[in-house]
């Protein structure tokens, strides 16, 4: 402030004077550069939204959109997709008993199977999925609950796993791996298909397990602490989480790849659904070779190993099967957008062009005495 | 009679006295209680080294803002928080940092100049020596001693000069921008005092008032112990030497400190300055407050249903979801609070750290423009537009009344004389053959026309008053010796200097007329009369021009012992004063020349013989300054004066003033453009009418009604306002708003004259009896209703008077005042805007202006061209700002219904700190800068357009309301389109499943696009910066977002984002989705726009309709010509 501000000022002047234009004279240094961007006077597009500019857009937008979500409504319509609640809520419910009698103690695993008949064969890839309701994978305690390090392998994250995972951290003095609430509640219902041909003979569908995690998820995000040789050895002194049965590096017995953290359908729990009603992918029925269809219709047996309670929370288990286009499962959604989108806009062009030929030639004619 | 005003505004403060160098007074004298002063320390500087982290912090987080982010911080750092403390500390750290090192850097400037100025060493009279003090040691009482060219470290009151009559030159350029030297004079008893050891004798005390800001005023007295026995003598400003002035012209001066330090009357002076804000920035502050009730209430609403949800416990903790013990324990009151303040952090994106931000950094840069504009630089002067401060620059868009000074500002204030008139005969300078005047032959009043022998008396006397009654100062150059008395051999090496051109042009017109000023010399003045003889007369007394008194006066003697007493001033304040002679033709030529906007000062010349002047004028002189605690109303002095005259004649010299180049084509420009263009000015009616009908501010068919003196003397007040407001009102009562807010052609004007004296009966509070009635409601009523309002006479308060006036009538409308002299800085500073000119009469005007410019006419582009754009772009800034962060937050808020009230955000941390700072950032601003919805020389060219963002029309509530809706109604279609394709399914062509995070990035790609295109959209300007910075944003977007989910980053504990972003650009309904959902949200508004645009078309855009099919047309022209060769 003051005589200081003063000084200031002058010593700002004398300094654009002195870079504007050294050692001309003032007068001169204070002249403005006459640039078109100092002027403002940069070329310029200056495009206007009028009625005619936006009616040719919304037509082709409507022309377009049609199409496109004709297209998508008809794929979507021509994907088959079956889907068996198999939670047990109900009495008549095949697996009323093992819902019921649900402890987390018990040693026999309870097992049920549900017959469902498949009108129409399914062909090309089939995909397993199994879905849970009311099943809130994105609240927030729950999303952060899991260390990432951990699970990429780190062994001082192994021996010392991250806050966030909380109350699910360690068990019995020892570090849990994999830790966090997510680990701990890893969906563990074992389910089988079976068909049963004209003779009523169960044959068992292969259900492949390779391919339902992320690629990059399996062999980067994901990885097990000092490689995939010894996951005894490396997973020593650390706790299975409380609520499985059966330590991390024992997940898969029947293929040694895909045990300890890159266990694929681990990995695919860990991916944390958006909504809380979600499925996950779970296995995938490959495409014959021949012409038959990879399941053709008939009747077909869902084996369940009933593992995993949902009743506590009023939730519901589902097991869907789905053939996959392009553009992914069965949903109507895009489809009818695209439609609705598309006729807007073209409705709209037509309003517009009403709108247009009314009044453009009014604003014109006013526009002449002005 | 103004002097009513005048009354009021001085307020007595309490009053201090000093003894000259620290000696007690005599016993016996008033007992004073010694005060205690400040030392001369000048401290600028806000903080120390010490206090600066601590003060400067505190400083910022009084903002409002500042503090709402460090809360949110803080709340971040304390409570377990869905968003990581870095997303809003990191933004929050970058602004507080950025603008601390700024003011750090400014005060570490500040500390350095006051140092300097400190430790400057200036000399002190001590026991008789000459002693070399710091300056800020120097004490209230202290004599200082004072070279050329030293400026003045405080407040001095002038004891003597190394000149015999006690007088000092002071330029004031760094106080006021004034360079002209100004005369100061020491006090009569002390003058002869100049050597240290006679300095040190001085027994006296000062009594003054206490320190106060006007820089024009000053009362004091000072008692002069001769012999014990105390002689009064009046101090006024002309002995008053204000600190950071430059002394000039003098070897040196010994003067007594009174005010130090921080009560110097500088100091006050930028103390008092109050920032001003604009209409934008009280719009978005009110959007601010609402955009919190909208978090509040967000974070509000979900606690309770997070609770509501929460009741069954197996919600609240399913099994596959256990709290931790620590939590289980909290209070469920503990529990919900922090669940509220959660979620405040959650939300509290919508109110953006950025906003200010990029605002502040639009006013900064984009007041370059102004300073950068070629076409308002003036060639003649070397100027161009300066911008003081940068907040306003959208306020130039707004404004709706214009108080605009008249000379200097509408006028060149380039003063020639004209001609004078003498008894009735006319003189005009150029009609001179041979030193021989001849009277002017045009004049139609004149009685007869060879003037007698009498008559050539008075003229000659005459010449020699307008010789005598100024303040001009002879600048004579310095450079060669052989030259220096040029003066006296008739050469040009010598000119006038005066701070009125007023008085220059009748010093330099009276040489064309023969008698030529030489100097002043030992307080006597010498003129150079036809003859070639030299005349010496005695300066006697010297009663300087004062805006109140509106006339100065000077008692000189003559060499044959005469006393004259000669009294110059606006004719209004002379001619009352008149008291025999030939008034009436005097007065029909004062008014016949007024119509030809020539300027009047009026003299009146006194005889006076010397008896009279001892008796009378004598004791009455120094009675009016010397009681200084009495008589600091003037009104008494000047009718003790002119009760004291007989007068001899009444000259009337008009000097010419010429309107500004433009001016006219200005004006008329701003009445289209709907403004209410006001004059103030102090000049005389008819002068002031003149100029104005020049101007083109009154026409040929204004119909003008005057309140004026003359009018109220006929009429009561009462009366008077409510005949005009009945015209005013039956004209306007039949008629809508609509057909008057076209062109002025089409209906009656009115304009209104008003001068300061019924203003200042207008003005008065309401008394009590019911009759007097509130007249400024009627007053404002009738000026409502006028084009053009005149205010002439006017005191340099009025104007801010009626200024204030208009700003606290009930539409609030937005003022601006432009200005160039000093009278008119109170206006300046009490309208919204402030404009200075930078004219002749200094610099004061430009230093307390918000921008100056070099002309009036730049006026017109300040105001249609640059106000128009800022106002337009900053509005879309603060539109589009809340707008973004709606879309950007709301589907958060839609997310927590879905995911259990759990506060999990939508987006990742990443996307959260980045929006606002660099994916959405730059588009805005660059459009804030370049933005031009209709090409320059449209605007300037049909002024009319103004209108169209007039009342703050693009931020008013509704289309606040529009912008929210369209937020709330694209985040809605954001995240239910992707809730719909997320829907129990999957949509990649493997089965394989998403999770909650490519939701999110889902939606935060569509939102990121949508809101880019949607200013896209309103962009009417594509320069390539347009281009680059738009589209460049979106892919850095995309390259972002490639990059942060392309690796696995070692410093971050969660690897959430992982190849989210790659492995949902590999489904195609992803990006059907994308494409569908950014043309889903922006349908509604381009349809609106359209809609709008086809029906109910404004005038810009109708204009901008006309410019585009003109350029088409043009294309298709220039296409059409080359196809026929």
């Amino acid at each position: 402030m003051m005589a200081s501000s003063y000084n200031a000022k002058e010593e700002d002047g004398h300094h654009s004077g002195a870079s504007n234009n050294g050692g001309a004279g003032v007068v001169k240094s204070k002249k403005p550069d006459n640039t078109a961007f100092k002027q403002q006077r940069l070329p310029a597009w200056q495009p206007i939204l009028t009625a005619g500019t936006v009616l040719p857009a919304f037509f082709v937008i409507g022309l377009i959109f049609i199409p496109i979500g004709i297209g998508l409504y008809v794929t979507s319509n021509n994907i088959k997709e079956y889907e068996i609640d198999y939670t047990g809520a109900d009495i008549n419910d095949a697996c009323y008993n093992c819902a019921k009698n649900f402890s987390w103690n018990s040693t026999t695993p309870c097992l049920c199977s549900v017959p469902f008949t498949l009108e129409q064969p399914f062909e090309s890839n089939v995909f397993m999925y199994y879905g849970l309701s009311n099943f809130y994978q994105n609240h927030r305690r729950y999303v952060k609950s899991r260390d990432d390090s951990q699970l990429n392998g780190d062994r001082s994250a192994l021996k010392n796993p991250s806050k966030e995972c909380e109350p699910y951290r360690t068990s019995e003095g020892k570090p849990i791996a994999p830790c966090g609430a997510i680990a701990n509640s890893l969906f563990n219902d074992t389910l089988e298909l079976y068909h049963i041909d004209s003779n009523g003979t169960r044959n068992a569908i292969p259900l492949v397990k390779k391919g339902i995690a992320w690629w990059t998820d399996k062999h980067v995000k994901f990885r097990n602490p000092g490689g995939n040789s010894n996951l005894t050895v490396a997973f020593q002194d650390t706790s299975k989480p409380v609520n499985w049965r059966k330590p991390v590096f024992d997940l898969d017995p029947s293929d040694p790849e895909n045990n300890g953290f890159i266990n694929e359908d681990f990995i695919v729990w860990m991916r944390t659904a958006a909504l809380p009603t979600f499925r996950k992918l779970y296995r995938i029925i490959q495409k014959k070779p021949s012409t038959t269809p990879t399941l053709p219709s008939g009747k077909y047996v869902l084996e369940i190993t009933y593992n995993y309670p949902v009743r506590s929370f009023d939730g519901r288990k589902r097991m869907i099967l789905s053939t996959i286009s392009w553009m992914g499962g069965k949903n109507p959604f895009l489809g009818i957008a695209y439609i609705t989108v598309g006729s807007i806009c073209f409705f709209l062009g037509v309003v517009l062009l009403i709108i247009h030929h009314k009044y453009d030639t009014r604003n014109n004619s006013a526009d002449i005495p002005s | 009679t103004v002097c009513h005003i005048c009354t009021g505004e001085e307020n007595w403060v309490d009053s201090r006295t000093i003894y000259i160098g620290h000696k007690e007074p005599p016993s016996g004298t008033e007992a004073f209680i010694q005060q205690r002063f400040p030392d001369n320390r000048i401290v600028s500087s806000k903080y120390t080294f010490w206090n600066f982290v601590p003060k400067n912090m505190f400083e910022q987080f009084r903002r409002v803002a500042n503090f709402y982010f460090l809360i949110i911080f803080l709340v971040q750092l304390i409570i377990d928080t869905p968003t990581s403390p870095i997303t809003s500390g990191l933004p929050l750290f970058f602004v507080i940092t950025v603008t601390a090192i700024k003011q750090g850097y400014e005060d570490w400037l500040r500390h350095k100049a006051d140092n300097s100025v400190n430790q400057c060493p200036i000399h002190v009279v001590q026991h008789g020596k000459v002693v070399r003090k710091q300056s800020r040691k120097l004490r209230v009482g202290d004599v200082v001693f004072m070279k050329e060219n030293e400026t003045f470290p405080c407040d001095l009151i002038l004891l003597s000069s190394s000149r015999d009559d006690g007088t000092c030159f002071v330029t004031t350029a760094s106080l006021d921008g004034e360079s002209s030297h100004k005369t100061y004079y020491a006090v009569q008893d002390t003058k002869a005092y100049n050597t240290e050891k006679e300095v040190d004798s001085i027994h006296a005390t000062i009594e003054c008032e206490q320190p106060q800001p006007d820089l024009y005023k000053f009362v004091g007295r000072i008692n002069v112990y001769m012999d014990n026995e105390p002689v009064a003598r009046p101090l006024g400003s002309e002995n008053l030497l204000l600190r950071g002035a430059t002394l000039k012209n003098t070897e040196y001066i010994y003067a007594v400190a009174i005010y130090t330090g921080m009560e110097t009357k500088m100091a006050l002076n930028y103390q008092s300055k109050t920032q001003k804000r604009s209409a934008v920035e009280k719009s978005m502050n009110a959007y601010l407050v609402v955009y919190l009730c909208i978090l509040i209430s967000k974070a509000l609403i979900n606690t309770v249903l997070k609770y509501a949800w929460q009741a069954d416990p197996n919600r609240d903790e399913p099994w596959y979801n256990d709290r931790t013990e620590p939590e289980r324990q909290r209070h469920i009151v503990v529990r919900a609070f922090t669940d509220f303040l959660a979620f405040m952090v959650l939300f509290n994106y919508i109110i953006p750290v950025s906003m200010y931000v990029t605002v502040e950094m639009q006013k900064f840069l984009g007041s370059y423009f102004i300073m950068w504009d070629d076409e308002m630089f003036d060639e003649e002067m070397g100027e161009r537009a300066v911008v003081n401060t940068s907040d306003l620059n959208e306020e130039l868009g707004q404004v709706e009344y214009v108080f605009t000074d008249k000379t200097g500002t509408l006028t060149e204030n380039n003063m020639e004389f004209i001609e004078c008139c003498v008894d009735g005969h006319v003189y005009v300078p150029d009609v001179i053959c041979n030193g021989q005047v001849m009277p002017g032959a045009t004049t139609m009043d004149m009685i007869d026309t060879s003037p007698g022998p009498g008559a050539r008396e008075h003229e000659e006397l005459f010449f020699r008053a307008l010789c005598l009654c100024h303040t001009v100062q002879v600048k004579e150059e310095e450079t060669v010796d052989g030259i220096k008395h040029g003066i006296h051999q008739g050469k040009s090496t010598s000119f006038y200097i005066s701070s009125s051109p007023d008085e220059v042009a009748l010093v330099e017109g009276m040489k064309r007329l023969g008698f030529t000023y030489l100097r002043l010399k030992d307080s006597h003045m010498e003129i150079l009369n036809r003859e070639d003889e030299i005349e010496r007369f005695q300066l006697l007394e010297v009663l300087t021009f004062d805006s109140v008194r509106r006339r100065m006066s000077v008692i000189v003697r003559s060499s044959t012992g005469e006393l004259y007493l000669f009294c110059k001033g606006a004719d209004s304040a002379i001619f009352p004063r008149v008291v025999s002679g030939k008034v009436e033709q005097i007065k029909a030529r004062v008014e016949h020349n007024a119509v030809e906007d020539l300027r009047f000062i009026s003299l009146l010349v006194i005889d006076r013989n010397p008896v009279y002047y001892n008796q009378h004028a004598c004791p009455f002189w120094s009675n009016y300054s010397a009681g200084f605690k009495g008589i600091i109303n003037t009104s008494q002095p000047v009718q003790e004066e002119a009760e004291l005259n007989t007068s001899l004649c009444f000259p009337d010299p008009s000097p010419h003033d010429r309107l500004q180049e433009k001016a006219a084509d200005t004006i008329e420009s701003l009445h289209k453009a709907g403004m209410k263009v006001w004059v103030l000015t102090g000049d005389k009616m008819e002068t002031a009418a003149a100029t104005c009908y020049a101007s083109k501010l009154f026409r040929r068919n204004t119909q003008i009604l005057e309140l004026t003196t003359k009018r109220t003397e006929e009429q009561s007040l009462h009366d008077v306002l409510f005949d005009l407001s009945r015209t005013v009102l039956r004209q306007h009562g039949g008629m809508t708003r609509d057909s008057f807010s076209g062109l002025s052609g089409d209906c009656t004007d009115y304009g209104l004259i008003i001068d300061g004296a019924t203003l200042s009966a207008v003005m008065r509070p309401a008394q009590e009896d019911s009759n007097s009635g509130n007249y400024k409601e009627i007053f404002l009523e009738i000026c409502r209703n006028c084009s053009a309002v005149l205010c002439c006479r006017m005191a340099p308060l009025q104007k801010a008077q009626i200024v204030k006036l208009i700003k606290a009538s009930k539409e609030h409308p937005i003022t601006l005042a432009i200005g160039d002299g000093a009278n008119d800085v109170s206006m300046i500073l009490e309208a919204h805007v402030g404009i200075g000119i930078m004219g002749k009469e200094g610099r004061q005007a430009v230093r307390n202006s918000d921008y100056a410019i070099p002309k009036f006419k730049h006026l017109k582009k300040m105001l249609l061209v640059h106000g128009h754009y800022y106002y337009i772009r900053i509005s879309e800034l603060v539109q589009y700002f809340f707008y973004k962060n709606v879309c950007f937050i709301f589907p958060q808020f839609l997310y927590q219904f879905f995911c259990g009230f759990s506060q999990q955000p939508l987006y990742d941390t990443a996307y959260l700190t980045l929006y606002n700072i660099s994916f959405t950032s730059l588009p805005i601003l660059l459009y804030s800068l370049i933005e031009q919805h209709i090409h320059m020389d449209i605007l300037r060219r049909d002024p009319s357009l103004y209108r169209d963002i007039a009342k703050n029309s693009l931020l008013r509530w509704p289309i606040f309301i529009y912008w929210t809706v369209l937020g709330v109604y694209d985040a809605i279609v954001m995240f239910f389109g992707v809730y719909f394709l997320f829907d129990n399914t999957t949509f990649t062509s493997n089965g394989q499943m998403f999770g909650n995070w490519t939701f999110g990035t889902l939606v935060f790609t569509v939102l990121v696009f949508t809101v880019t295109f949607k200013l896209a959209l309103d962009t009417h300007y594509w320069t390539w910066i347009n281009h680059f910075v738009i589209w460049g944003s979106l892919i850095f977007f995309v390259v972002f977002s490639l990059l942060w989910g392309g690796i696995i980053w070692p410093f971050l504990n969660y690897q959430r984002m992982y190849y989210v972003f790659m492995q949902m650009l590999s489904s195609g309904p992803a990006w059907l989705s994308i494409i569908l959902l950014i043309t889903a949200s922006l349908l509604p508004d381009v349809l609106k726009k359209v809609i709008c645009r086809t029906l109910w078309p404004t005038t810009t855009e109708r204009i901008q309709v006309g410019a585009c099919s003109y350029m088409l047309s043009r294309i298709f022209f220039r296409i059409a010509s080359v196809i026929e060769l």
